[in-house]
């Protein structure tokens, strides 16, 4: 199996989120980047029990620049055979994708692994875009996959449960909560990490679809009220008449 | 030129997160002068509601939805197509996760995932990032404009129309996924947790899978559905599905009870849209009361009869 894991950045889940430049930017003072965590738990976990059972390749791609060494990396140490990235700041979704599609497209890939979705950028669109641009399947919001020869059977999250696919390789999965337990990465691990390839391409020609104009901190909760233990019926009433909730 | 609206429809009946696309997408046209169309699959009784929604007109097409989301972009690309839109609308959920980004592809769009607000008059278009903790204005640069709608974000309208329905057929090409078999968790007439506007979750603090009747009876009683935390999913307390967080659902209901969560940051991502918060701890330190709107302090063993009792009296009068 040749399996290719797409790996976005992501700030670690405790940092602190603020703006500078007139909220133009993001402040990364103090910021520490992870492998997102969908990325990093669940699809390149999987990809990796796939080629512990069947043999086979483990390729790490990210689209970005020179600061996303060290969370490729990780990758390594976790247990990927080797990595490319896609000298290119990560402007837009479209722009990651048709990277994505731009690099994979010669490479006969058996299956694409992306996460369900950044935690950052929040979009769930960048794995349906790279299939569309390869004119591969797309198995959405997976939460578990096995493959037997060229066929993989894929359970994903639809609304209120799950639904049972089949689809023959190759195709473009983006991976949920359930795919894979978490692997920390070991001493080896790290240490072979250092010496695995990673290699830079350049990016290919497109534009930026989108824009982020300008980011703003959602407004802050005008504070608890709190409501006595012995009285707390009376919750039922004020969510009636105040919070109109009920 | 024109709007269109991809609306799903489940066994002919439509869920908010629908209506919401298509009150979003009447609302776009309006602003731009032009139709509000939308498109479904499947049968469904007249317009299906989508007229009241704020759609001009409803294709119907005679193909059932699908898993499959070749076939599906196909589909609202020959919609497109003959319908002249340059703004296409989907709602952000399963189905809007797996279509926009590909009909956004095939037409060199851009997309903004999961918009919270209308788009202003130059197509700059609200969206949450930093899992809720930040807004971002995104600006769409390109003719063509994906846009999919958070659910339970925007209203739905009521225009009090109809809309005129017309037959679609379109080339889907052969499927490439197939279907084995779906498992659907919920109980009967439970709302899924993405499209409930009454949440009662529940967390570690609960101790144990047999102290959560109260939580059922009280979500019962206010016709909310059941979340949880994730340590209590993992421990298979409750099922996967009610796991709400940065790991597993995000929410945004009118109301969000959560009872023995002590309100770490990933389950804060998850939850922290939702209008209403309502936290329950024995604990006067859980974080969670930072970003609760009603807090009690105290054991949810005693709290919560109270609050069931007075539920039942509230509807009871109401
Ligand atoms: C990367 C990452 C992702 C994560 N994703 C998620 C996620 O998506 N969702 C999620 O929920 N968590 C997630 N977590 C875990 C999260 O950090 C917390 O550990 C988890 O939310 C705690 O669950 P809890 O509040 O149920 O349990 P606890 O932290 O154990 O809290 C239990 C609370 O119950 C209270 N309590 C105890 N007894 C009573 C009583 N009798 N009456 C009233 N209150 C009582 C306690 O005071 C305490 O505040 C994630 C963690 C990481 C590192
Ligand atoms: N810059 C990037 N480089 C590589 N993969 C990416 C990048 N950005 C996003 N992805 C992949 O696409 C998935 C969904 O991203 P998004 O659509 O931004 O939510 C992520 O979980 C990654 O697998």
């Amino acid at each position: 199996m040749k399996i290719l894991v797409c790996i976005s950045k992501a700030p670690d889940t405790t940092s602190k989120i603020a703006f500078t430049d007139g909220g133009s930017k993001f402040d990364e003072n103090g910021v520490q980047y992870i492998v997102n965590p969908y990325d990093e738990w669940y699809a390149l976990v999987r990809a990796l029990e796939l080629k512990e059972a069947g043999g086979g390749n483990v390729t790490i791609l990210s689209v970005g620049g020179a600061d996303y060494e060290p969370i490729i990396r990780k990758a390594l140490a976790i247990g990927a055979d080797d990595a490319v990235r896609i000298d290119a700041a990560e402007s837009d979704s479209l722009f990651v994708a048709k990277q994505i599609a731009a690099y994979a497209k010669d490479q006969a890939f058996d299956i694409i692994f992306c996460g369900k979705e950044t935690i950052n950028y929040n979009g769930s669109v960048v794995p349906g875009m790279v299939a569309e641009l390869l004119d591969l399947p797309l198995i959405s919001l997976a939460v578990k996959l096995t493959v037997n020869g060229n066929t993989a059977t894929v359970e994903r999250e639809v609304v209120g449960g799950e639904e049972v696919i089949e689809v023959a390789t190759p195709f473009v999965v983006s991976a949920a909560k359930g795919m894979a337990e978490q692997r920390i990465p070991n001493m080896r691990g790290i240490m072979a990490a250092r010496t695995k390839p990673l290699t830079v391409v350049p990016a290919a020609s497109a534009e930026a679809s989108t824009a982020v104009k300008n980011y703003t901190l959602p407004p802050a909760k005008s504070g608890c009220k709190y409501i006595d233990a012995e009285n707390a019926g009376s919750l039922i009433q004020l969510l009636h008449e105040e919070a109109k909730a009920i | 030129m024109s709007v269109l609206i991809y609306a799903e429809n489940h066994n002919g009946k439509f869920p908010k997160s629908a209506l919401e696309a298509v009150s979003y997408g009447a609302d776009v046209a309006a602003m731009l002068g032009t139709e509000a169309i939308a498109i479904t699959c499947g049968t469904i009784a007249g317009d299906g509601g989508l007229g009241n929604a704020g759609a001009s007109k409803v294709l119907t097409a005679a193909v059932n939805g699908t898993s499959d989301s070749q076939q599906m972009s196909k589909l609202v690309l020959a919609a497109a197509a003959q319908t002249g839109a340059n703004v296409i609308i989907f709602s952000h959920d399963v189905a809007g996760k797996m279509i926009a980004p590909r009909v956004a592809a095939r037409l060199d769009a851009g997309l903004v995932p999961g918009a919270t607000a209308l788009p202003s008059a130059d197509f700059v278009v609200r969206k949450n990032v930093f899992s809720g903790k930040a807004i971002a204005e995104v600006a769409m640069l390109t003719a063509n404009k994906v846009i999919t709608v958070l659910p339970n974000s925007l209203g739905v309208k009521n225009t009090g129309t109809t809309a005129a329905t017309e037959a679609f057929t379109a080339d889907l090409g052969a499927a490439r996924i197939t279907v084995k078999e779906v498992k659907t968790e919920n109980k009967d007439g439970e709302i899924p947790l993405p499209e409930a506007e009454l949440v009662v979750s529940a967390g570690r603090g609960m101790k144990g899978p047999e102290h959560w009747g109260p939580i059922e009876e009280l979500a019962k009683i206010l016709g909310a559905t059941t979340a949880c935390s994730r340590p209590v999913a993992d421990i298979g307390w409750r099922p996967h599905h009610e796991h709400v967080g940065q790991t597993g659902v995000t929410i945004r209901p009118n109301l969000y009870i959560a009872v023995g969560i002590s309100g770490a940051i990933q389950h804060l991502a998850g939850v922290n849209g939702s209008k209403t918060i309502v936290v329950i701890n024995k604990d006067p330190e859980a974080p969670f009361f930072k970003a609760a709107d009603y807090g009690i302090v105290g054991d949810a063993f005693e709290v919560l009869p109270k609050i069931i009792e007075a539920a039942k009296a509230f509807k009871a009068s109401h």
